[in-house]
């Protein structure tokens, strides 16, 4: 063997596997679940292949399909170690379980299918949603417990008694590691989506404490987002994709260096970020053009009209509110008919959308929603019914937990005379 | 694999339900092959709760939990999973009025068997 000691190649070597860690340990993962049928036995299979890897690979040279190396590598060690603890397996469901890895071309999809099997089972809805999200960034992204403790502003060792209860119960109730059949597909794809779109608004607007965003987990969630639409390009995924990649783009823009709050009208459009806004605008397109889309890509279309429009005069808010209409025919909710309420306002001016808002707020549907009354608020600001602006910007004020939030709220306050 | 479906609803809305269904789907689930046992319960009035503390029996009037929503009846079916459970599970007609609680069952003989044999074997070899 040609320089095995030579330490360029062990060099490369190591390389190769950090390479390999970064791009393939979650699929290599995907993959041992569903061979082993364990999280946590694939889990330690997972990392005894790649200290193989960093042992063997520097020696007799990086294999030609390291994804594959890997995975009969944990497969192997796992089944050993499988071997040597329990005396009782008989031979032949020893052997069923070590059947050989299917040929090359059939596992190239059923890879790709374990990575969907990952994220279906991770995000099913007999899992509690923080533990579906718990399980997504631990499992699907990779991320430690202590990362997303820290970024769900929870201890450490509540999350991983979290992930720890998650994976008992796909154990114990025996929650299926499959990508749903073609009848139940749609539903669940939503739990998935919900799910995604939860982790990326706990980056994007922190529900509570003083950090108004937190991008690590909207750009965890935007990696999600893409996986998602490789994997199953269904018109929603590439919807809430395009939601998700719209709302980042906004984010330079819309805070002050003192992370303040800047509301859409008052952002530096400059700052919003092109590349995103073009990719986002695409993935509307596609996702409208499908004719099975629902509320994520209308959400989308409608974020992507803020995004064209060069100044908030220049919007079309009579396209806006055309999709609203169409949002509430699809998946009726009063934040939605208060978002029309605000969108009529901005189209037929502020007396039309304040009528609306008084009828929703009338039914007691969103009393206690702090927003609907900064938005009722901002109205009678623009009509000079200060009095009235001042109460709703205290209602408000009242209501709200975040903090930059609730610094807005009072300068709004300070400057609205009576 | 066994769930055991339990039938929760408030008393007034399983009043509502028509028997002749429920024996129905009770037949169809029986023909499937997916239910081992299932039986409708008395009112929750008739119900009688034992304790013992101390060796002492204690019998009071009555559930354990006063809750609204009471036990009604059970299925105990075989599913291959969670998700085959839960579509049988959707399919128990008082799902549409209560909730059915579905419930793997834990291999407590299974369990218990094994850490016997344990017990007795001799040494292992390593």
């Amino acid at each position: 063997m040609i320089g095995a000691m030579d330490s360029p190649r062990a060099d490369d070597a190591r390389k190769a596997v950090d390479a390999a860690y970064r791009a393939e340990s979650r699929r290599v993962f995907a993959t041992l679940v569903r061979l082993l049928g364990d999280f946590d036995v694939a889990e330690e299979a997972l990392h005894d292949a790649f200290r193989a890897a960093l042992e063997q690979w520097p020696v007799e040279g990086v294999p030609a399909n390291p994804r594959a190396w890997l995975v009969s590598t944990g497969r192997f060690k796992a089944i050993d170690g499988i071997r040597r603890q329990s005396r009782f397996d008989s031979v032949e469901d020893f052997e069923t379980f070590a059947e050989e890895i299917p040929a090359e071309e059939a596992e190239r999809e059923e890879i790709e299918d374990d990575r969907l099997r990952l994220i279906f089972t991770c995000c099913h809805p007999a899992l509690a949603p923080d533990a579906q999200v718990a399980l997504t960034l631990r499992e699907v992204c990779g991320l430690r417990t202590e990362e997303i403790a820290h970024a769900f502003l929870t201890p450490a060792p509540t999350l991983a008694q979290r992930i720890v209860r998650a994976k008992g119960k796909i154990k114990d109730a025996k929650i299926p590691y499959e990508v749903p059949e073609a009848s139940q597909r749609a539903e669940r794809l939503e739990g998935v989506l919900r799910t995604i779109y939860l982790v990326f608004n706990e980056g994007y607007s922190a529900s509570s404490g003083e950090a108004l965003t937190r991008a690590d987990l909207s750009l965890e969630a935007i990696r999600l987002g893409r996986l998602l639409v490789e994997l199953l390009p269904e018109p929603e995924a590439m919807g809430l994709l395009a939601l998700m990649l719209l709302q980042e783009s906004r984010r330079a823009a819309r805070a002050t260096a003192a992370g303040d709050l800047i509301v859409l009208e008052e952002q530096d459009r400059a700052l919003w970020k092109r590349d995103l806004i073009v990719e986002g605008i695409a993935r509307v397109e596609e996702a409208l053009a499908s004719r099975r889309f629902g509320p994520y890509t209308l959400q989308a279309a409608i974020a992507a009209v803020h995004a064209e429009a060069a100044s908030p005069q220049a919007t079309d808010w009579n396209e806006i509110v055309g999709l609203y209409d169409v949002l509430l025919g699809l998946d009726p909710s009063p934040v939605v008919e208060l978002n029309r309420a605000v969108a009529v306002g901005m189209r037929d001016g502020p007396a039309a959308g304040l009528r609306l808002i008084d009828v929703i707020l009338a039914r007691g549907d969103l009393a206690g929603y702090h927003l609907a009354h900064a938005a009722r608020a901002d109205l009678c600001r623009r009509l000079g019914r200060g009095k009235e602006a001042r109460a709703s910007y205290e209602k408000a004020l009242a209501l709200s937990q975040q903090e930059p939030e609730r610094r807005f709220l009072r300068r709004r306050l300070a400057e609205t005379p009576a | 694999m066994k769930y055991l479906c339990l039938v929760y609803g408030t008393e007034s809305a399983l009043a509502g339900m028509d028997d002749r269904h429920c024996v129905a789907y009770d037949e169809k689930i029986k023909a499937s092959g997916h239910c081992l046992a299932s039986e409708a319960l008395q009112p929750v009035q008739t119900a009688t709760t034992v304790r013992v503390r101390n060796g002492k029996v204690s019998v009071t009037d009555g559930p354990f939990a006063e809750t609204k929503e009471i036990l009604a009846g059970f299925y105990m079916i075989e599913a291959r999973d969670l998700n085959e459970a839960i579509q049988v599970a959707a399919k128990i007609p008082p799902a549409e009025v209560g909730s059915i609680e579905v419930r793997p069952i834990r291999p407590i003989r299974e369990t218990v068997k094994a850490a016997r044999e344990l017990r007795e074997s001799p040494e292992p070899a390593r």
